[in-house]
């Protein structure tokens, strides 16, 4: 057990369907955004664990890992910066409340 | 031949892994799903630990779990009142929820279980070690990172520049 890649990849799947239920039924916005992290975090597990089981003398799938991670950190700041634009206008943050464009 | 002890913490970080991503999509408190999300971000550590990756390891906890998570703290903070439920889901969107969860489920299990014959066992191998990780992402040769590098740096400058003219006050 546990020297298999079935037994890390199972995991990361359950992970990624969470992810998946979280982000259609959420309406705050910022409960969206943690289901999207669980989903990235779930391919970035599927990515080490491919590399390490199938290519264990290259690092291509951790150095891929390493900079989803960074672009993730950039993409989670600018879309809670986003997100405060967005309740300093409208005082909520229920995607049901923002079919407007412009304010 | 595989120890009691590896056996025993990839029990519990299987299951940890799985429990704290059901109840951060399913808790009706979102500061808790927050937290939630944070030990989750840990257990995905522990697997990289186990894996032997200990630099990703580390940047997942400094980053995933330090910057982002208390990212997701300040904004919940600064965005609704943390006592608050949300309100309970109508069944129509749980469905669709659930519908689109388990096809997603059904499809790539499938495709796991039924090719789980052709991955390899693990190979006994030292982890890379920090040399052979800063020689990868600082050279610019034949599988070396130099330019996603930079690049990433020109990002992260531009999302800093980008994050403040937004959410600055007019």
């Amino acid at each position: 057990m546990a020297n298999s890649a079935i037994w890390y990849l199972i995991p990361a799947l359950i992970m990624f369907g969470c992810g998946v239920y979280g982000f259609v039924t959420r309406r705050n916005m910022i409960a969206m955004l943690i289901s999207l992290e669980l989903m990235l975090n779930a391919v970035d597990i599927n990515f080490v664990v491919f590399n390490r089981f199938l290519f264990p003398g290259s690092m291509e799938g951790m150095f891929f890992t390493l900079f989803a991670i960074a672009i993730a950190a950039a993409e989670t700041a600018l879309a809670i910066a986003i997100i405060i634009n967005i309740f300093r206008s409208v005082k909520n943050i229920d995607v049901r409340d923002l079919n407007k464009m412009k304010f | 031949m595989e120890s009691v002890g590896s056996i025993i913490l990839y029990v519990v970080v299987a299951l940890a892994m799985i429990i704290f991503s059901v109840l951060a999509v399913t808790t009706r408190k979102i500061l808790r799903a927050a937290t939630y999300l944070l030990f989750t971000l840990f257990a995905a550590a522990v697997v990289y630990f186990m894996l032997d990756y200990e630099f990703l390891g580390a940047v997942q906890i400094a980053v995933y779990a330090g910057g982002i998570v208390v990212l997701f703290v300040f904004a919940i903070l600064l965005t609704s009142h943390p006592g608050d439920n949300t309100e309970r889901l109508t069944s129509k969107k749980r469905v669709l929820g659930l519908v689109a969860a388990v096809a997603t489920l059904a499809v790539a299990g499938y495709a796991l279980v039924s090719r789980c014959v052709h991955f390899a066992e693990k190979a006994a191998i030292d982890g890379p070690d920090m040399d052979a990780i800063g020689t990868a992402l600082l050279g610019s040769g034949r599988g070396e990172y130099l330019l996603p590098f930079e690049a990433i740096s020109v990002l992260l400058l531009a999302c800093i520049i980008g994050g403040v003219v937004i959410a600055r006050k007019r």
